[in-house]
């Protein structure tokens, strides 16, 4: 019923019957939300099985476990079946040892009652279990809260830094006259298309002539000034009112009070919109750290994660719990976007 | 600062406001840009100038040192040539299939459909995850015994290895990056596609001209300028590939997947000998051609304000 007024609804609100095109495009939007969001949801999904589970192949859509039970006399949790006997009744019962093809079982329930059942008679009982220890084990493990306030430090540090000085910039270039604004504006722009790709070497060599190197600062610092920054900045400043600024001289304010008191607050909005991606891209930054840092200790969750994939090939399920919470801040300021994007970042040009 | 003030006079503050961020463009932006030039034409394994002699064009000789420019096997230095050739390759593919589905995406997006704002941020969303994430998440799917995998097999078929394949892993460091950025360029087009005004729609529904026509007449003609500014940012882009790709094949297998700037990032930091001077060069040769498109891009914008 839904789903016929969805697909019924008319271009135009006109009584135009339904073309094929608009058929055609709910199919392509469709399979545009499960293409987009399904590869999230299977790594979130597969993030909670266990280890075992993992390898199963084919894989199971929920996190499965099987059931395990306490059985008096026994020392160990013992697995539980789902058991076909002889006279063609079906049991639930625990698994106490395997010999070849014939498995030793019990009932859980009467531990005294012992049965051998060949193996392909059994079918584990299995529920939805969620395998926190995926999350709980890399903590002790692998210093992993380390890479995470690492790259929480580098993010909130580099953010910040990047706000006090791309705003004081462009509210010098948005506020004054003076000799060399020209050529001041021109190489914000230049900058503006020069990658760290292409000048990697040397941005290392500065890093390391200013001692830098194996230091969180080394990634925090030679992002710090980004020229979208300043001219985001720049282009809000130059709509605030000119008589604003004028009355404060007026009270002999002093030029940093009025940046300070009068302008930054009212900047707020864009000194957000940067302050998000300023966050993004320094969460998500790989190939500049991953070329200056060299010690384990100071990894970021990013080149952690590049790490781990080499050593723990066969350790998915840590790998993908990692991965997903270098995910959750992404998700949160995707939660937090929505808004946005549909107005529309692209004509700023942003990423 | 107020001291400040008084000494230097009101105007002139603006040079204290601007002193930060140009100490930092100017140690890690300009600063660098010289010293690349200088790495590019001198020798040797210190890391310091000052240390390093003067080879002249001999970095750009040993890069350029080829029997034929098509074969990267017949070069000197063929990993870089495999670079040069596997980003011109993968550029080519991304690009079209980035232009190809952001537009479909956007022309879909664009019309009156319900939930419109929810569609429009589901293409966006992997373009906030970060490229080693977007990177894990397909190996996950895409291993031996992965979801994809599974599928086949349901569907009767064979296991596919897709990163042993050198054709399958292409494809996969296409369809990724595909995958992960074309919600940005979607926004571009859509934004292109609000500016078209609203009465020539009216005025061709009017004359009940067919879809089809209105597209091709009136659509495609009007976004143009948007699709150019699309084109050469996927360009730039793609010239500049790395991480996920790097994450995803790491180059494999064998160097099917190697793009340049991998070349020069384990050139300069990762192979044996730290050969700054030919990774140098060779981001020279990548900074020209990113400047090339630099500037065709601001021609682009340029005709769009026309």
């Amino acid at each position: 019923m839904r789903l016929s007024s969805l697909l019924g609804q008319r271009r135009n609100g006109r009584g135009r019957p339904l073309h094929w095109t608009d058929i055609a495009a709910y199919a392509y939007l469709a399979l545009g939300v499960v293409l987009m969001f399904g590869p999230v949801l299977w790594l979130v999904l597969s993030s909670f099985k266990t280890q075992s589970a993992l390898l199963e192949f084919p894989p199971s859509l929920l996190p499965f476990a099987q059931v395990e039970v306490t059985v008096p006399g026994q020392p160990q949790k013992l697995p539980l079946f789902r058991v076909t006997l002889p006279d063609g009744s079906v049991r639930e019962l625990a698994q106490v040892r395997r010999v070849g093809l014939i498995a030793q079982m019990v009932d859980p329930a009467n531990p005294a009652q012992q049965f051998r059942v060949a193996i392909d008679k059994r079918e584990p009982v299995r529920q939805i279990a969620l395998a926190t220890e995926n999350y709980s084990e890399p903590l002790q493990r692998f210093a992993f809260l380390r890479f995470l306030s690492n790259s929480v430090f580098v993010t909130l540090v580099a953010t910040l830094i990047t706000l006090l000085i791309n705003s004081m910039a462009a509210y010098g270039l948005a506020v004054y006259q003076f000799p060399g604004k020209q050529a001041a504006t021109l190489a914000v722009i230049g900058t503006l298309m020069i990658p760290v790709t292409i000048i990697l070497v040397p941005v290392y060599l500065v890093v390391t002539e200013l001692g830098l190197t194996n230091s969180l600062w080394a990634v925090i610092l030679p992002g710090a000034a980004t020229p979208t920054g300043v001219f985001l900045l720049r282009q809000y400043m130059l709509t605030l009112p000119k008589d604003l600024i004028e009355a404060a001289r007026m009270d002999k304010a002093s030029e940093w009070q009025i940046y300070w008191r009068i302008v930054m607050p009212l900047t707020l909005p864009a000194l957000a919109v940067l302050a998000i991606f300023s966050i993004m891209w320094r969460w998500n930054e790989f190939l500049w750290p991953l070329a200056v840092l060299t010690k384990t200790e100071v990894y970021t969750l990013q080149i952690a994660l590049n790490a781990f994939q080499g050593e723990l090939q066969t350790q998915w399920h840590y790998l993908l719990a990692m991965t997903v919470v270098t995910l959750i801040p992404v998700a949160l300021v995707f939660v937090f976007l929505q808004r946005f994007i549909t107005t529309g970042i692209g004509s700023t040009g942003m990423k | 600062m107020r001291g400040m003030q008084r000494l230097i006079g009101v105007r002139r503050m603006a040079y204290m406001f601007l002193l930060p961020n140009f100490v930092f463009f100017g140690l890690f932006v300009f600063l660098p840009i010289g010293i690349n030039v200088v790495f590019s034409v001198t020798g040797g394994t210190a890391l310091f100038p000052s240390q390093r002699p003067y080879v002249g064009g001999e970095q750009f000789a040993y890069l350029f040192d080829c029997g034929s420019y098509l074969d990267p096997a017949s070069c000197r230095e063929d990993h870089f040539w495999r670079g040069v050739a596997n980003t011109a390759k993968f550029i080519v593919f991304q690009v079209t299939a980035m232009v190809l589905f952001s537009l479909v995406t956007a022309l879909i997006l664009n019309m009156k459909i319900r939930g419109r704002g929810f569609f429009r941020a589901v293409y966006f969303f992997p373009v906030l995850l970060s490229p080693v994430v977007v990177a894990l998440i397909w190996k996950w799917i895409l291993q031996r015994d992965g979801l994809l995998n599974a599928a086949i097999t349901t569907l009767g078929g064979q296991k596919i290895l897709f990163f042993v394949d050198p054709g399958w892993a292409m494809f996969w460091a296409v369809f990724v990056s595909v995958w992960a950025h074309m919600g940005f360029y979607t926004l571009i087009l859509l934004a292109g596609l609000q500016a078209i005004p609203a009465d020539l729609y009216e005025a061709a529904e009017m004359d009940a001209t067919p879809r089809w026509r209105v597209l091709t007449y009136i659509t495609l003609p009007l976004l143009w300028p948007n699709m150019i500014v699309v084109i050469v940012l996927a360009l730039i882009k793609g010239a500049q590939t790395f991480d996920e790709v790097f994450v995803l094949t790491g180059g494999g297998p064998g160097t099917a997947t190697l793009m340049i700037v991998q070349y020069i990032y384990e050139t300069a930091f990762s192979s044996q000998v730290q050969n700054f001077g030919l990774a140098a060069a060779a981001s020279v040769v990548l900074g020209a051609v990113l400047f090339v498109l630099t500037l065709l891009q601001f021609a682009a914008a340029r005709r769009k304000e026309v």
